[in-house]
């Protein structure tokens, strides 16, 4: 195994920013004013983060915005200067705070490629050397003397993704970049992830996509308000996100559609109703998903669905199986939804995910939480996802028909 | 770094201390001074058809102007050898230290993209912009140099020397374009007062005239405090007319002849440190 050495240690990280309420800026009004004293309004951005992430970690940073996240990535990429407190990483390190930083629309792909790959610490003679896996990689052999203007913005973006991967750097701090690009783009950029994570290269990423978190990260850490709130498990850390969401939106109700009904809570439980974290493979199981109803919902339709950690759906299903919706729910409800069933799930977490529709002409969607809880199957450790009824037959014959 | 690389020896730590004029890396940085430096001088004359030519009409014409105006019009130069060449040579120079501060003063507010979201040595900013005006430099004293034979101007084993008078010229524009592009991002009017000083240092140099014509001494010995006013009268002897006061003589001897090198050191030092105490904060002030 490898020593797993510390790649990023952070200690007592504190940022403020001071934003002058009346700016100055010429010349001219400082001398015109040379005594006036510049009252400043103050954000105490990050008080005090501590944390250490191991060599070959994928580590997930996520909060919701102004929590300091932004800022605390900035800082390690050495974008800006902390006030107080340490940071420090071991090896080369590439931030991608925007993808194609520093494209000049006017330089070829070649050029643009070098002059890229130089800023994150190659020399221009590594950088010329790895221009043909960069382009390789992004699939753009065919547009080499093109100059970037005439690029399409996904061909810019793929360069730019490619010469991030190429660089070869220990440590990657990559900032939300990847919600551009097309699907298959995007599935590309996760076939990445694996790989860099598999290759043992640290990662640091900050998202508020929570299933990336979830797929990808080893551990995670939850900013709220400048502090670690929680660091650990990112099952964890994405609930305590869905969380403070919600606490959120309770003190502002018109920021979501969710207000109108929200989901409490999901787990598994027995068939006598005890609540299981763990179920046994092959044990039928009862899937609980609460739901609060705050305004008159008409015509519903309550959804529950199960899925792996790679988002990938595996059981769908509604309160319209069981025939007719209702006619609606009202103001203070609590619903509760007990699904019953023999799943052929094997080992392995799984998340319970809701949806809410109102009916009337099209179904209008009131929330789909891809994770209100989960709950770890244990049993075999045998491969595949499924256990499946099946025969099995094994004929045995000569290779050659005997002469 | 591969899984299967058992135990590999442990990168060792180094504290992130946030960004900085140089970046600590002294390789990183002058491969990226040179390379965005070599970039924008291709852009320059590889991106037209005219390309190069171009480059060097703007001091031919602006020369061509002047020389109308001052020589055959005002018939100012009638008293000094030479004064179509030195005219122009003096123009280049001159042009060399205003294109190149002019452009320095919005550089990093408008690569303000590339500050706020990348890490690299900030001085590579205004450097980069002194580098390829050096390099402008060099292929317009190409063509100043074939104007001088073609006039007829003696050659001297003192052309040699011109390297002295160009590294000083290029220290003196680098001090000056660290000073304009790490002020102008706390002051905006740095701009519109920098192109009045730099009208005033072109008609405050011998650019148009020598020294003498000035013709009182203490006024002349106060005109040689300006460091360009140095550089372009040292010029005039060791390239052109050596029969022309050297600088120290123009300055008025020993003592005086320290001030323009003392405003010269302020100058470099002065801008050297302002952007490297605010190189650190300007991501943020953007």
């Amino acid at each position: 195994m490898i020593q797993r050495h510390a790649a990023i240690e952070v200690e007592r990280l504190e940022k403020t920013f001071r934003v002058p309420k009346q700016h100055i800026h010429t010349i001219k009004e400082r001398a015109l004013h040379p005594f006036r004293r510049t009252e400043y309004d103050v954000y105490d951005v990050l008080r005090g983060v501590s944390f250490d992430i191991k060599s070959g970690e994928f580590f997930g940073i996520v909060g919701r915005n102004g929590s300091g996240k932004s800022t605390l990535l900035k800082c390690l990429a050495g974008i800006y200067k902390a006030d107080t407190g340490k940071i420090r990483i071991a090896g080369r390190l590439a931030p991608f705070i925007e993808l194609g930083v520093g494209f000049n629309p006017d330089l070829t792909a070649l050029d643009n490629v070098v002059l890229n790959a130089v800023m994150m610490g190659l020399s221009p003679k590594e950088a010329r050397e790895r221009f043909d896996a960069v382009m390789a990689f992004a699939e753009l052999e065919d547009f080499l003397d093109m100059k970037l203007k005439n690029y399409s913005s996904g061909m810019q973006v793929r360069l730019a993704f490619s010469v991030m991967v190429q660089v070869d750097a220990d440590v990657l701090l990559i900032d939300e970049v990847l919600a551009v690009g097309d699907a298959a783009f995007q599935q590309k950029c996760f076939d990445v992830f694996y790989r860099l994570r598999d290759e043992g290269r640290t990662i640091v990423l900050v998202t508020h996509q929570m299933p990336i978190v979830e797929q990808f990260s080893h551990r995670a850490l939850l900013l709220n308000d400048g502090k670690i709130d929680v660091i650990g498990d990112p099952g964890e850390v994405a609930r305590r996100y869905l969380d403070l969401n919600f606490a959120h939106m309770e003190t502002e109700p018109a920021m979501s559609r969710a207000t109108v009904a929200r989901p409490v809570g999901a787990w598994a439980s027995d068939v006598a109703g005890t609540r299981l974290d763990t179920v046994t493979a092959g044990e039928t199981l009862v899937l609980n998903l609460e739901v609060d109803v705050r305004e008159r919902v008409e015509s519903p339709d309550l959804g529950i669905w199960l899925q792996t950690r790679d988002g990938t759906r595996m059981f769908y299903t509604s309160t319209e199986h069981a025939g007719r919706r209702p006619d609606a729910f009202e103001p203070g409800e609590r619903l509760h939804l007990r699904v019953r069933a023999d799943t052929p799930l094997r080992a392995g977490r799984y998340f319970i995910g809701a949806t809410l529709k109102r009916g009337g002409g099209h179904d209008d969607l009131l929330f789909a939480e891809p994770h209100v809880g989960d709950f770890t199957i244990v049993g075999d450790a045998d491969y595949g996802l499924l256990t499946v009824e099946h025969e099995l037959e094994l004929e045995r014959g000569l290779e050659r028909a005997p002469q | 770094m591969s899984a299967q690389g058992g135990a590999l020896a442990a990168p060792a730590p180094r504290e992130i201390r946030g960004p900085s004029a140089l970046g600590g890396d002294w390789r990183r940085f002058l491969h990226l001074t040179w390379l965005i430096a070599v970039t924008e001088f291709r852009l320059t004359y590889f991106g037209s058809v005219l390309g190069y030519l171009w480059s060097l009409m703007r001091p031919l014409l602006f020369f061509g102007v002047l020389y109308l105006v001052f020589a055959e019009i005002a018939n100012f130069g009638a008293k000094i050898p030479y004064y179509p060449v030195l005219l122009l040579a003096n123009i280049v120079l001159i042009s060399f230290f205003q294109e190149a501060t002019g452009a320095a003063v919005t550089a990093v507010v408008n690569r303000e993209n590339l500050v706020r979201k990348m890490h690299f040595p900030r001085m590579v900013i205004p450097l980069s912009i002194v580098l390829t005006s050096t390099m402008n430099l060099g292929l317009n004293l190409i063509a100043v140099f074939a104007f001088i034979l073609i006039y007829g101007v003696p050659v001297q084993a003192t052309w040699l020397l011109l390297p002295v008078l160009l590294v000083p010229l290029v220290m003196f524009t680098a001090g000056v374009s660290m000073l304009l592009s790490s002020l102008y991002v706390r002051f905006r009017d740095v701009q519109p007062i920098w192109s009045v000083i730099s009208q005033l240092l072109f008609y405050g140099s011998p650019v148009l005239y020598t020294v003498q014509s000035i013709g009182d001494s203490q006024l002349e010995h106060l005109y040689m405090f300006n460091p360009l006013a140095c550089i372009l009268t040292q010029m005039r002897q060791w390239i052109i007319d050596p029969s022309a006061p050297s600088w120290i003589d123009a300055a008025g001897g020993f003592p005086l002849a320290l001030v323009p090198v003392a405003i010269f050191v302020t100058v470099c030092v002065l801008g050297w440190w302002v952007f490297d105490h605010e190189a650190p904060r300007i991501a943020e002030l953007l």
